[in-house]
């Protein structure tokens, strides 16, 4: 170890486990601990531990935000717009504010307003009760003019069809759309198109081609589906505005209502009960979350609201729908020499309908081109779902390769083990090919028989993601006791289990020792739960922390035992001399001579210790993506159409694991979501009415117990030696490569290529016919 | 939801007595109105009732519960068959040892259906009268013909899970699984009025198209109580197998369901065949082109084909659901195969 300056030089594991581990020099902060070991080497993290809520949500005893009981709480409801697009010419509300029980009522939609989709806000009525909330709705009278519409993909683009946003009439974008959009171009309802990420040149390169493949790719509006609803219980007092909330992000939160309503940051508390899941739509306080506020304010009371299935799905965002148009071309031996990629998306009255970097990143080819569209429909805003852009991007992209390889008379595998430089994913696509029994693929739809069998595989990439805002405090307290705060949220991946890990390898402690508060931004500011970035930006500034009071901590103990600090461990509940592991003291006896009542140190996410690729704001890149590699067995009936799943292996990683239990349901959450995205989910919207006509859980398919197959996950430790734990997220790489995977192995059933989601019966069955005819 | 009285009946004829009107009736008044003082509906497990209430389409002043009224929730065997009380659930009606045995159509049918929540709480009374699924008819914004309404949605609209046969001015199927096999058991219903006089009809008749009238479903008048189905006897011979294909597996309605009833005389000829089809019409649809290609024949793969294509000629799809003609034929053609227990050729399932 040598120092210098306020830095010095840490040998880390460097490589993945299971290919054989190097080692690493990095400079890291003077304050930050030494390298850990590879996870083997380790008592607690790298360990399957069984999250801390458990018990309490198997047994139905954990406080969710809907749970969240005030005295005086009064409940809100929102008035939707009943017409895809219309004028509101007049609205009356003085029969309501009349109502009984009814105390704060919120025009949104005043008179000349337009609406632009069914289920856009009008209204919004605070009363005593849920039911006279209801009541009072019907009671509010609109004026609505209707106006054209237009509700798909299809017939918006065309010039005739009628405008979402007519001339002179601007989106109304969030900031962060503003960003994205700003600088394209508005033509009828396309906006764009957006070529960033193009390089090379494009006609050389499909000049130097020797075998090209073309097709289009569509996929479908996908909703979030969190099983808990949106909600919010806002509470404004002259002292200061407290918020309960569903959200992905308590501090991100604070800081949008600090903003909104003119408030210091330390006049905003917000505070995240157990939450039931966001995948990307819980990540602002969003327009609800601000309407609870007002109505709250207005009232002089609290004010809870929360979303029902139907207000879910129609105004909760979406997972934008794509059409994609991709043209490949190779060398004969598989090399890639140019791809494009033309795309038309639509996130409803947003923007945001790209399909992200996939095309562009995921294979070493040195002519690219992109463009890529946003189309406004008339229907719900869309947000950010679960490994956004590149989950419908990889379904294109992913069935795009296997046609090459099919064209190119490859093994898929082989052609990826020539254009792909990852060697994450190589040792991923080795590993699951192993794991799944690839030597077993046959020839596409050589099975007799009505009941086809087939294998496939995709591949994934997502950026391994950090935030840098990101603070943890620990505390030793004289009785021993150790707590970890910060304001991160647990969104379901129970990240507090994973803190309570890392503190307790640093003491030496069990999980179940440490005491977790985290979801209140009374605490240090913590990162958001979106971006797969939780894990990545928290765990190092809690190891951070801990590893600081355990100086302190060493400090006195070295005092007592007459020997140096440097000559201290801890492990197993004692506090003890390395040289001599019978000399020490109990972690309980150390604590209990503290001179204060507590000990307590704050730390930070600094950057990884390699760098970043970029850095904006809070938000930074790794230098690494992170990879993933699926594959999937099928049968299908083609008498039927029925497609089943009957195997999955997912080969995943996300730097140092940290809890593999953990990660396994995280994974296992996606490929289930993956199977969902593929075989049966779809937001239809009727063209007559404009209404979407399944917004509900029963006629929106999602996938059920019967769906599910065997799922095995096979996880790589990939040390990449860039912080204090070495994490980075799993969340959404678990979910891009699973559809084009299924929709892979479904060709090599079947032999027929299905480039349209949901891959439903009435699709396979379509296909089907077509070869018939075509033969 | 607005507020109702809850009432408990004792008889069935103080049941019949406060029903004024059936639940059809009753969601034709104004849904942008509260309920009418008259608006009286009977509830047995209620699991629709409250769907309809939940999502506006039904506002009930008063809903009389069923449920304490002794004497309808008994399965019962005599020499002129089977008596399911119209409160037997339809998980009792899956795991009952006779109907296992006997009608295996019907416990596969029921068995199949909804969740286990669903079907621990749901009659089989409440699953023969409830509404149809259709999306356009379950949403308070569409005014559909068979609300009163001018028109049928579906026909230019969604209609990928709509009816491909007997669609006569609106394009429903009939949700109902166990009524799909009960029909193909020539089950009948039996119905009491407010003076206590019983009727009983087949089903197959009391399910009524939109051709008939397409503001109902039943033949349930006003002031009637459906009490029970009644089945008859099965042969020793009679085989009978349901199949059904959804969406998924789990929890879900049909997009195409069959139910087969087979008779076989000594020498293996099929005797008699009853094929009825499940969400494929406004009402479960016998498929008699396709019995009659079975009856006198020795049931095999060519046989059953021929059956299963019979069944699906005249159809009429729309512009979305003609992909469940190809599946109801594979569905006919396996179950005639499977009662007939004749091998499936290949790999088929």
């Amino acid at each position: 170890m040598t120092v210098s300056d306020n830095r010095r030089t840490e040998k880390f594991p460097f490589g993945i486990a299971s290919v054989g581990l190097d080692e690493i020099e990095r400079r890291i902060p003077a304050g930050e601990p030494p390298p850990l070991p590879p996870n083997d080497a380790l008592q607690v993290i790298g360990k399957p531990v069984r999250r801390q809520d458990a018990r309490a949500k198997v047994t139905g005893a954990m406080r969710f935000t809907v749970d969240v009981k005030l005295p005086g709480l009064l409940h809100a409801r929102i008035l939707r717009s009943p017409l895809p697009h219309a004028r509101v010419q007049a609205i009356d509300i003085e029969a309501v504010a009349r109502q009984p029980g009814v105390r704060a009522v919120l025009v949104i939609a005043s008179s000349d307003t337009i609406l632009r989709y069914v289920g856009a806000p009008v209204a919004a009525v605070a009363a005593t009760t849920q039911a006279a909330a209801e009541a009072a709705l019907r009671l509010i009278r609109v004026n609505y003019a209707p106006l054209p519409f237009v509700v798909d993909l299809d017939t918006a683009r065309r010039p005739d069809a009628p405008l979402v946003y007519p001339a002179g009439e601007r989106p109304s974008l969030s900031i962060a759309e503003i960003l994205v959009a700003s600088a394209l171009k508005l033509t009828g309802n396309v906006r764009g198109p957006d070529t960033q990420g193009s390089r090379g040149d494009i006609a050389q390169g499909f000049a130097q081609a020797q075998v090209i493949v073309e097709s289009d790719y569509r996929t479908q509006t996908q909703t979030h589906c969190c099983l808990e609803p949106h909600a919010i219980v806002a509470d404004w007092r002259a002292d200061g505005l407290t918020v309960w909330m569903s959200t992905q992000f308590t501090a991100g939160v604070r800081r949008e209502l600090a903003q909104t309503f003119g408030l210091k940051l330390g006049e905003v508390r917000v505070k995240v009960a157990a939450m039931g899941g966001g995948f990307g739509s819980k990540s602002q306080l969003g327009t609800y979350g601000r309407y609870a506020v007002m109505l709250s304010r207005q009232a002089k009371a609290p004010v809870r609201l929360v979303f029902d299935r139907a207000e879910e799905q129609l105004d909760s965002g979406n997972r934008p729908a794509t059409w994609q148009h991709l043209r490949i071309g190779a060398r004969r031996d598989g090399m890639l020499t140019a791809v494009s990629l033309l795309e038309y998306g639509t996130a409803g009255v947003g923007v945001g309908a790209g399909v992200g970097n996939f095309a562009q990143a995921l294979y070493a080819c040195p002519n690219f081109s992109s463009a890529q569209n946003d189309v406004f429909i008339n229907a719900g805003r869309s947000s950010p779902m679960r490994g956004p852009g590149n989950t419908p991007g990889a379904f294109a992209m992913e069935q795009a390769i296997d046609e090459l390889a099919d064209k190119l008379g490859l093994d898929p595998l082989v052609l990826r083990e020539r254009n792909d430089p990852s060697a994450v994913r190589r040792e991923q696509r080795r590993l699951g090919a192993q794991r799944i029994g690839w030597d077993r693929r046959h020839q596409p739809g050589a099975d007799a028989g009505p009941v086809k069998r087939g294998l496939g595989m995709a591949q994934s990439l997502w950026g391994a993601n950090v935030h840098t805002n990101a603070a943890c405090e620990v505390r030793l307290l004289r009785d021993g006791s150790v707590e970890v705060l910060s304001s991160v949220q647990d969104l379901g991946t129970g990240i507090g289990t994973i803190l309570a890990q890392v503190v307790a390898e640093e003491f030496g402690l069990r999980p179940d020792d440490i005491i977790v508060h985290i979801g209140d931004t009374d605490f240090p500011a913590g990162p958001p739960s979106y971006g797969s970035q939780t894990t990545a930006s928290i765990t190092p500034a809690a190891r951070n922390a801990a590893w600081k009071v355990k100086q302190m901590l060493f400090r006195q103990v070295a005092a007592s035992l007459g020997v140096a600090p440097e000559q201290l461990v801890a492990r197993g509940g004692r506090i003890v001399v390395l040289e001599d592991t019978t000399r020490g003291v109990s972690f309980r006896e150390a604590a209990a001579g503290l001179r204060t009542e507590q000990i307590s140190a704050v730390a930070t996410r600094s950057d990884d210790y390699g760098g970043f690729r970029r850095h904006m704001g809070d938000q930074a890149g790794a230098q690494n993506d992170i990879g993933g590699v699926q594959f999937a067995e099928v049968s299908v009936d083609t008498e039927t159409g029925t497609i089943r799943v009957e195997r999955v292996v997912a080969v995943q990683d996300c730097g140092r694991p940290m809890n593999p239990k953990l990660i396994e349901s995280q994974v296992q959450g996606g490929v289930l979501m993956g199977i969902s995205y593929a075989l049966l989910e779809e937001r239809v919207i009727d063209r007559q009415t404009g209404h979407v006509m399944n917004a509900d859980l029963e006629q929106y398919k999602l996938v059920g117990p019967r769906e599910a197959p065997s799922i095995e996950v096979l996880l790589l430790e990939n040390y990449q030696g860039q912080s204090a734990t070495d994490a980075y997220g799993i969340a959404e790489p678990s979910n891009i490569a699973t559809a084009p995977a299924i929709a892979n192995a479904v060709f090599n059933a079947i032999g027929v290529r299905l480039r349209t989601l949901p891959m439903t019966p009435a699709a396979v069955l379509a296909a089907l016919d077509t070869r018939l005819r075509r033969n | 939801m607005d507020r109702f009285v809850w009432q408990v009946a004792r008889s069935v004829t103080e049941a019949a007595t406060l029903a004024g009107r059936t639940v059809a009736e009753a969601m034709l008044a104004d849904p942008g109105q509260p309920a009418a003082p008259d608006c009286v509906v009977l509830k047995a497990g209620g699991i629709d009732l409250l769907d309809l209430m939940k999502e506006g389409l039904l506002r009930p002043s008063r809903v009389v519960n069923l449920r304490e009224v002794p004497g309808l929730a008994a399965i019962t065997e005599d020499s002129s068959g089977l008596r399911i009380g119209t409160l037997v659930t339809l998980e009792q009606l899956a795991t009952h040892p006779a109907l296992r045995q006997r009608y295996a159509a019907l416990a596969d049918a029921v068995a199949s259906s909804a969740s286990p929540q669903i079907r621990h709480v749901a009659t089989l009374g409440g699953n023969l009268l409830q509404r149809p699924r259709c999306w356009y008819f379950r949403s308070v914004a569409h005014h559909c013909a068979r609300k009163g309404g001018e028109h049928c949605f579906a026909f230019a609209g969604e209609n990928q899970y709509h009816a491909v046969f007997g669609h006569e001015g609106c394009a429903i199927v009939h949700p109902s699984t166990a009524a799909t096999a009960l029909v193909a058991f020539d089950a009948r219903v039996e119905l009491v009025n407010a003076q206590g006089v019983p009727r009983s009809v087949p089903l197959g008749a009391f399910l009524v198209g939109p051709g008939i009238d397409v503001k109902r479903e039943t033949d349930l008048g006003a002031g009637e109580v459906l009490t029970a189905v009644l089945l008859p006897p099965t042969a020793a011979s009679t085989r009978s197998v349901f199949l059904k294909q959804a969406a998924r597996s789990s929890s879900d309605w049909s997009i195409a369901d069959v139910a087969v009833v087979l008779d076989r005389a000594p020498d293996g000829r099929c005797q008699r065949a009853c094929i009825v089809l499940g969400a494929a019409a406004p009402v479960p649809w016998r498929a008699q082109q396709a019995e009659a290609a079975l009856v006198g024949q020795m049931i095999d793969a060519a046989v059953a084909r021929t059956a299963g294509q019979a069944a699906i000629a005249g159809a009429v799809p729309l512009s979305r659901n003609a992909y469940k003609l190809p599946i109801l034929a594979t569905l006919v053609r396996r179950a005639v195969l499977q009662a007939a227990g004749a091998p499936e050729p290949e790999n088929g399932r």
